[in-house]
């Protein structure tokens, strides 16, 4: 079984906040990250696939065809913005690292079998916040 | 419990299928596809995976497998042009995943054991492009 994993890079503002809690209730759950006007960081997000190696090309996944997708789909929307504002999907769900993950994942999982239909199969999503935080989210087959 | 030891090397190659037209293999893999080749800062990972010895306390020897990357792979793709001197990437397309698959298939019997098996081979290629093999 093979796995590839490629790199993007993004950065990014936004501010950890939920309507769910009062505002003294955020400030303490959330610290600063609630301070009101948000904050940003450099992120790495890692796209993980798995599949066979294709006997003509010697490839798992065409890098270039991947690109194009987390490129436009992602890292085009999110670069430079403000997650809480420009991406609709913050609206109601608060902007940590793991609900990026979940972002990420519904935005490449909604065009994967359109980009790729003979595979391979989207494995892993992994989100370097800063150098001391990392997230990683299996994909669900 | 899995232990990893970490090389690197330095190697060229050119991505092509001798099956295609250069315009074609320019298509399929860009600038990898470039006609005189371009090289990388590889680094090779592998796992091994077992049981501590009871006496050692060690899964396997770091310096054993240390010295077995070496001689098995080091040795002869380091400061090399893949698709030139080191078979069988003369018929086998260097790509980053070949390339995991002929490491694996070069260090695999130097770990029948149940006790110490190999478990992955990961091959970075760049900072942001790496790949991992598990075996067939």
């Amino acid at each position: 079984m093979m796995r590839v994993t490629r790199c993007y890079h993004f950065p990014a503002n936004h501010r950890l906040h939920t309507p769910l809690l009062s505002d003294a209730e955020n400030a303490e759950l959330f610290g600063k990250c609630n301070y009101p006007f948000g904050h940003g960081h450099n992120y790495t997000v890692e796209i993980a696939v798995e599949g066979p190696v294709r006997a003509e090309t010697g490839q798992v996944v065409d890098p270039g065809a991947l690109d194009r997708l987390v490129q436009s789909d992602v890292v085009a929307p999110m670069a430079h913005a403000n997650l809480n504002c420009k991406i609709p999907e913050f609206g109601d769900l608060v902007a940590t690292t793991e609900n990026l993950a979940v972002v990420i994942e519904q935005r490449l999982r909604a065009r994967w079998d359109e980009v790729f239909p003979e595979g391979p199969a989207l494995c892993r999503i992994g989100i370097r916040e800063t150098l001391n935080n990392y997230i990683s989210k299996a994909v669900a087959r | 419990m899995q232990i990893t030891r970490r090389v690197d090397f330095c190697a060229s190659h050119i991505l092509s299928s001798p099956s295609l037209s250069p315009e074609e293999n320019l298509a399929r893999y860009g600038p990898e596809a470039n006609p005189h080749g371009h090289g990388h800062n590889y680094t090779l990972e592998v796992t091994v995976e077992g049981t501590p010895d009871p006496v050692t306390g060690m899964i396997v020897d770091l310096k054993v497998l240390k010295d077995l990357m070496t001689s098995e792979v080091v040795d002869s793709f380091d400061h090399r042009f893949l698709n030139h001197e080191v078979p069988p990437f003369d018929t086998v397309i260097p790509t980053p995943e070949n390339m995991a698959i002929e490491i694996w298939r070069r260090l695999a019997p130097h770990f029948p054991g149940p006790v110490a098996r190999l478990h992955c081979v990961r091959l970075q290629e760049t900072d942001d492009y790496f790949v991992e093999y598990f075996g067939s």
